[in-house]
């Protein structure tokens, strides 16, 4: 077998609540609008390349921008563009220019082309419904598919990628065709598909694993080809057994093995973070204030993935995306829905559940952001959209017991940047490295004083960004 | 936000796009003016969304609890007279803290601490002190050692070493007068403590020992029953509340120097207030250090100082001293004593990387 287990690990243990686990895929029904923030992305907003008015079909390129760190933003139903307006967005903690999209009846794709090679593949595809033939139709022919994938150009598929707006679907959503060009210099040697997951409720990636396994590897193997790494690792934490299996069992079948292996890890917070799971799968260490690519890494999510193969074997740019829907609702699940989809449309057909205090929450309940605006839409890096009942926080003194300090995967001094932001001593919060935070939470879920340490840092950050 | 309001933003967006929303709070109204889709930043919370629900109060509960043990020893052995020091001690920790917090017309939050501070304090006094001491000690502690540097969190010194400190300069005969245990009639026979150079011990070694371990020996009241402190040293440490390194790193600094210097090893750790002073007081958070190698550095300086004091000092105990110095060290060694953050490489290597 190709596994490989990682058994010791330091982080911390939470509680799972992964009550959708089980539950499979739904396609959720169109939206009747979408609203498309024109930056959805780590990088440089796009520029609207739409009027107001104007038809657009599904899959359309509405957006873009020359910048090299930037993705492109496509119409996620055919419809017509209905307004252009600013709008705050909380996930960036800035202002963007947004357009709104009204659907219309008929549903209208306009994809990419593909490479010739793929064309008879991608026709095949179109004609199956059911996702689970699909994957059976992709598994038998997998040994042809990755011989056309290898006759393509890697600069033909860097373009397809970039075209298609595939960003990092993991939540920090820097723009993937960025990764697989690496400067001359960095020599990569290693992927690693982070499957782990290791926030509490979200369980997106867990059933893209299951039931989308076969698209994601050959994303994988998309990436594989591209930057020709020695071993791709295939990273979930050991609570997703199921997932481990059958990836494994894939990676057989499809005549990987010599190259790509699961790691399996313990499932412990924050594995999921980049520096984190480098760290535990390869015993490497990013540098301060580096990317991974300066330690011969790429990682990459396991949607990510996914989206990649949609966008090479379909033409399909980023138009939708799978998310888990849960908390206080009355039917939670794993749902594929169009990127663009205003929340409140979502919450609808899960039947939320009212009450006084509530958070909306992007994303899981430690990094996730709490948005309170039903009307917000789900942008590329959203996975999860977290109901629950707001609990107050009565924030008390420090008391010095260290527990922060302990846990924070950083090695940073968390108690410090508290006291600093208070007292505006933005510059000795530099001293204190609080760039290298990756705002995981960890701090502010053990502390005892109920400190929203988190806040406290972004807010050092902001203001240092400002200056 | 609800209904009514998600329609309004609808409709001004199809319009003109402009939404005057009427809850908008100011500061995002000072950010960015009109079109925008403001969002209601009353209920916004931060992540993370979830945490551990150990409280503050909590771990001053199950500290407090774990004081239970010594307290339980010092009445027994040193009979009623020790439950009043001890009663006479928290009241007046608790009540100064009370008067105090009304005072600076801030919420008196009851969080344990200075239950404990009080408590602590009055383990630490001699079993025969008269009582009003005890209540001059405990207020000291609180209003000076504690609230004066903005109350918990911010003070520098231990309050209870502070408070016993502070009794032992103004009073040092009554400081100083120890009893058998067993012995709180009014005719009691005053004994010298084990440290004390006029301590003399009639039998073995090993019967020394024992009753040093069980506590039958002349001491504080809470000092005295080395069995008890460990005891309760292990919950703590098992719950987590206190670090290990302090108590483990301080003992073994003073077993050391015993070797090096050919002290009787077992004595000089079970004798006087180190052990007490290892769990209890040199664990306290607010007044050691942050990281674990700043509390493996302030455990080591508190097992040194105490043992040169014992050694070579004019007082025959050193662990109130020791741990209070220390303290004052705190600041010093958390701001060089930094841990390397993840991926930390020297400015000129990272240079070379670029
Ligand atoms: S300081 Fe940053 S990296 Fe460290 S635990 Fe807190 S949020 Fe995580
Ligand atoms: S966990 Fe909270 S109380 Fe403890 S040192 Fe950190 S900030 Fe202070």
């Amino acid at each position: 077998m190709t596994i490989k287990r990682v058994k010791f690990t330091s982080g911390l243990k939470l509680p799972e609540n992964k009550v959708t686990e089980h539950m499979p895929v739904a396609r959720l029904e169109l939206p009747s609008k979408v609203i498309l923030p024109l930056q959805q992305h780590f990088g440089q907003q796009c520029n609207l390349l739409v009027k107001k008015g104007e038809k657009v079909r599904t899959g359309q390129l509405i957006a873009d921008s020359d910048s090299f760190i930037s993705a492109p933003i496509h119409s996620t139903i055919t419809g017509v563009v209905s307004s252009v307006f600013k709008m705050i967005n909380p996930l960036a903690n800035s202002i963007v220019d947004a357009a709104e999209i009204t659907a219309s009846e008929e549903e209208e794709l306009d994809f990419q082309s593909v490479n010739p090679v793929l064309e008879d593949i991608r026709k095949e595809l179109g004609s199956l419904r059911e996702n689970g033939e699909i994957e059976n139709y992709l598994s038998g022919k997998i040994k042809e598919l990755f011989d056309k994938i290898n006759s393509i150009e890697n600069e033909e598929i860097i373009a397809s990628i970039k075209n298609a707006g595939i960003v990092g679907l993991g939540g920090a959503a820097f723009p993937t065709h960025v990764k697989l060009r690496p400067p001359e210099d960095k020599k990569i040697d290693s992927i690693i598909i982070n499957g782990c997951e290791c926030e509490p409720y979200i369980t997106a990636d867990h059933r893209i694993m299951l039931e989308y396994g076969m698209q994601m590897l050959i994303g994988a193997y998309i990436f594989y080809k591209v930057l020709n790494p020695e071993k791709v690792y295939i990273a979930i934490e050991d609570n997703k057994e199921d997932a481990i299996i059958n990836i494994d069992s894939l990676i057989a079948k499809s005549g990987l093995a010599d190259n790509f292996c699961v790691v399996s890890l313990k499932s412990k917070y924050p594995m999921g973070a980049e520096k984190t799971l480098i760290k535990n799968v390869l015993k490497r260490k990013v540098p301060m204030g580096g990317l991974p690519m300066d330690v011969g890494v790429v990682v990459n999510n396991v949607g990510t993935c996914k989206a990649a193969c949609d966008a090479i074997l379909k033409g399909q740019p980023l138009i939708e995306k799978i998310i888990s829907v849960t908390g206080a609702v009355a039917n939670p699940g794993n749902f594929i829905v169009r990127i663009g989809t205003p929340v409140s449309e979502i919450l609808k057909c899960c039947g939320e559940f009212r009450s006084e205090i509530r958070e909306i929450i992007l994303g899981g309940p430690m990094m996730g952001n709490d948005i309170n605006e039903e009307n917000f839409p789900v942008t590329k890096a959203v996975n999860c959209i977290l109901i629950k009942k707001g609990l107050p926080r009565n924030e008390g003194n420090c008391i010095r017991c260290g527990r922060c300090v302990n846990i924070c995967p950083m090695n940073l001094l968390p108690l410090n940047y508290v006291n600093f932001v208070k007292n505006s001593k933005f510059e000795m919060c530099k001293e204190y490295y609080i760039s290298s935070c990756i705002e995981c939470g960890s701090c502010a879920y053990v502390c005892p004083s109920a400190i929203p340490i988190v806040a406290y840092i972004k807010t050092g950050k902001s203001i240092l960004a400002g200056k | 936000m609800n209904g009514t309001n998600k329609e309004n933003i609808t409709e001004n967006n199809a319009e003109n796009n402009v939404l005057d929303d009427s809850k908008v709070s100011d500061t995002t109204v000072g950010a960015a003016k009109d079109n925008i889709i403001v969002r209601d930043n009353n209920f916004i919370s931060q992540s993370p969304h979830i945490w551990r629900g150990i409280s503050s109060a909590k771990i001053m509960y199950i500290f407090l609890a774990s004081l239970i043990f010594p307290s339980v020893a010092a009445v027994y052995f040193f009979g009623l007279r020790a439950f009043w020091v001890m009663l006479a001690s928290t009241a007046t920790a608790v009540l100064v803290e009370l008067i105090i917090k009304k005072a600076r017309k801030k919420r008196f939050k009851m969080d344990g601490s200075a239950l404990i501070t009080g408590l602590l304090l009055a383990l630490t006094l001699p079993p025969r002190i008269p009582i009003w001491m005890v209540v001059i000690g405990a207020a000291f502690s609180i209003a000076l050692a504690k609230e004066v540097f903005g109350g918990l969190g911010h003070n520098i010194f231990n309050p209870a070493l502070a408070g016993r400190a502070f009794l032992a300069i103004c009073f040092p005969t009554f400081m100083t007068q120890w009893y058998l245990p067993g012995n709180y009639g009014v005719d009691a026979v005053t004994s010298a403590s084990p440290l004390s150079e006029n301590f003399i011990f009639q039998g073995t070694n090993m019967a020394l020992y024992r009753d040093m371990f069980f506590g039958n020996t002349a001491g504080s009241i809470g000092e005295t029953s080395a069995m008890l402190i460990i005891l309760a040293g292990i919950l703590l440490i098992a719950f987590r509340i206190i670090d290990w390194k302090i108590p483990l790193v301080y003992v073994a600094t003073v077993v050391i120097m015993s070797l090096i210097f050919g002290e009787d090893i077992l004595f000089q750790v079970m004798a006087g207030g180190l052990l007490f002073g290892a769990v209890f007081m040199a664990t306290d958070y607010v007044t050691s250090p942050v990281t674990g190698l700043g509390r493996i550095i302030f455990a080591v300086g508190c097992g040194l100082i105490t043992f040169l004091i014992r050694r070579f000092g004019a007082m025959p105990e050193g662990v109130c001293f020791s741990i209070l110095v220390m303290n004052g060290f705190t600041p010093l060694i958390d701001r060089y004593i930094r841990p390397k953050p993840f991926g930390y490489m020297k400015p000129q290597k990272a240079k070379q990387a670029k």
